[in-house]
């Protein structure tokens, strides 16, 4: 139990980055590279901290959960909102240039961000109430737990679903997809748009974790983090990306830990200390050199899943889409 | 009048930077169709490498704290030698980003992200090596040179820093190289054969391989100077500096049109403008421009100012 509560903030962030690598497996299961992330991240966190000390202060400290839900509600909404906004003109560009579209949005955001007067500047807003015990996070799990396990089987079941279907038609060729009476804009805007309100709603929980919410939440880095975690993990089901977030989160502090074994030479030591992002970088380049799929290619998942009971029939995919 | 002359001179001076840096971005798009990621990064590196190749020393932090070369090259050699040795790193780039994925056949978007990869390295490397210090060169670019020359009439003259034009006319200088070496040498035909198709050019005897590697030479030479300008125009803020100008680059080269180099000039240059007429009092918004216009030209001219309309084929 005592290495629960020690690593508590560590595993909550674990949790929280699944749920931002499932936000940008959302665009990718249509087959769009969207970096946008963050923006809704953003946002999502700033609804919190907005409505937590400004339009509703709180006199303590402590807040309860039910308004939390709410904002992450909220939240949700607004970051679907903006998604709309931005994916209905955006998504009408493919592969790379639909990248860059979406980096110029989150730098966007967060130039505005940064200059509007209830968001604090720079400094951002800080106190946010928590409702549990600032000294242990652990307690947000309740919330995180539950709320990843729904995201994954809510993509498990979509993955399985008409809509789901269309996604693949998509990602698989747009042209040949639309030929058959998939409307690309129509699917490719509600992929991104579940992604947005994803990511909102992880932001808006991580305002309350942190206590304190600015512009550097949502930046350009934090696009590469997201995309790694998809990237390395696997973009080709939904374990990959909540795999990848939990190791690549877990993966700095394991290094920084490793930095204490004894008789380790000094420089080492250091290096492990202060090296880490040299590290993580090296691993993202051969991550996508030796795996190109990712860690849970689609075949380990199909093994994975051949474990359980075997399903009685096989749906094919045309009746599916019918 | 006198204001709109100097942002003129000013959208000008930093239009040209973001060219040339743009320009590496451009040259390896137009070969490999790919951006590389990493070019922000080698941009930092070939600042740094003038900074160490001038004699100068490190500050408290990182491995080579207060340390110094024993030789101390005058700026403008350590320009140069830094940007060769930012050629060579554009070189270990496409060895260990690109070349892999290749010859994999892997998707070419995985070479965003394996190039993501080495430029988290490359930053990380640098603050890890000589900390993250501010740093500015001892020496001054313009040498001898006043810090501003005064246009027009004595009482209402115009200041120009000095350090701007001659940012501006080294950039200039390298564009026009760069223009002659690709379109009036044998070595930029060959060049252009590849970036056409590799696999034709490489049946008729061009060692494609070897051409792609000159490209990210080239690309990583002109990325460190244009470091080691904007280093001695404001100073080397760290080893995170390379990342904004990156992004910047990023929708210079949408507004030109990916691959094109007289549309990366051409963006550069107006990229540089629209900045430098940014109303003072909305001056918290300039870093927003560059993707505000990037965002906009995507979606109303994707094929950039210059370029033509592409019809999407089966």
């Amino acid at each position: 139990m005592e290495f629960f509560t020690s690593n508590a903030s560590v595993i909550v962030s674990m949790v929280l980055a699944a749920m931002l690598g499932l936000s940008v497996y959302f665009p990718l299961m249509a087959g769009q590279l969207s970096l946008a992330s963050p923006g809704f991240y953003a946002l999502g966190g700033y609804t919190a901290a907005v409505l937590s000390t400004k339009v509703f202060p709180h006199t303590s400290k402590h807040i309860d959960l039910p308004f939390i839900l709410l904002e992450m509600l909220i939240a949700g909404v607004l970051s679907g909102l903006l998604a709309l906004i931005v994916g209905i003109p955006a998504l009408r560009l493919r592969g790379i240039y639909l990248a860059l579209a979406t980096i110029a949005f989150v730098e966007i955001f967060r130039v505005i961000s940064l200059n509007v007067p209830l968001f604090g500047g720079a400094i951002g807003l800080f106190g946010i109430p928590q409702p549990f015990d600032a000294a242990n996070p652990l307690p947000y799990l309740l919330i995180g737990l539950p709320m990843l396990a729904l995201a994954m089987v809510f993509v498990y079941r979509l993955e399985r679903s008409r809509t789901g279907r269309a996604f693949t038609a998509i990602r698989e060729d747009e042209l040949a997809a639309d030929a058959m009476g998939i409307a690309p804009t129509y699917y490719k805007v509600l992929a991104f748009t579940m992604g947005g309100i994803l990511a909102g709603m992880v932001g808006a929980l991580n305002a309350h974790v942190l206590n304190t919410w600015n512009a550097r939440q949502g930046t350009f880095d934090a696009s590469i983090a997201f995309l790694a975690f998809v990237l390395i993990g696997g973009s080709r089901t939904y374990l990959g990306p909540v795999l990848g977030g939990l190791v690549l989160t877990v993966l700095p502090e394991l290094l920084r830990n490793l930095a204490g074994i004894q008789g380790e030479p000094l420089w080492l030591v250091q290096f492990l200390k202060d090296g880490r992002l040299i590290i993580y970088g090296v691993l993202i380049v051969l991550g996508t050199i030796f795996f190109p799929q990712g860690i849970v290619t689609p075949a380990i998942a199909e093994r994975f899943r051949r474990k359980r009971p075997a399903p009685v029939v096989d749906v094919p995919e045309a009746a599916a889409l019918q | 009048m006198t204001q709109i002359i100097q942002n003129i001179l000013n959208g000008l001076s930093s239009g040209s930077v973001y060219a040339i840096f743009a320009l590496g971005y451009t040259l390896i798009f137009s070969i490999l169709g790919i951006i590389n990621f990493a070019h922000g990064a080698v941009f930092t590196l070939g600042a740094y490498f003038t900074y160490v190749l001038t004699g100068a020393a490190i500050g408290g932090n990182g491995v080579f704290a207060k340390s110094h070369l024993p030789i101390g090259l005058p700026l403008v050699v350590a320009m140069l030698v830094g940007a060769v040795l930012a050629g060579f790193v554009g070189v270990v780039v496409e060895r260990l980003a690109f070349r892999p994925l290749r010859d994999r056949n892997a998707d070419r978007l995985l070479s965003l992200v394996s190039s993501l990869g080495v430029a988290v390295v490359l930053v990380n490397l640098i603050q890890y090596l000589v900390g993250a210090e501010n740093y500015s060169y001892k020496d001054k670019l313009t040498g001898n040179l006043p810090v501003a020359i005064f246009l027009g009439p004595a009482d209402n003259a115009i200041p120009i820093r000095t350090v701007q034009i001659v940012i501006f006319v080294v950039s200039m200088i390298i564009l026009v190289l760069l223009t002659v070496l690709i379109n009036g040498t044998k070595l930029g035909k060959a060049l252009r054969a590849v970036a056409e198709d590799a696999t034709t050019a490489s049946l008729l005897g061009i060692n494609a391989d070897r051409f792609i590697l000159l490209t990210f030479f080239l690309s990583g030479f002109i990325g460190g100077i244009a470091g080691t300008l904007v280093g001695s125009s404001v100073s080397i803020a760290g080893p995170y500096f390379g990342i904004n100008f990156g992004l910047k680059g990023l929708a210079v080269i949408v507004l030109g049109g990916l691959g094109d180099i007289p549309g990366a000039v051409v963006g550069g240059l107006v990229l540089g403008l629209a900045e430098a007429f940014v109303p003072g009092e909305y001056s918290a918004y300039r870093d927003a421009v560059a993707f505000a216009l990037l965002f906009i030209v995507l979606l109303v001219r994707p094929q950039g100012l210059l370029g033509r309309v592409q019809v999407q084929k089966v």
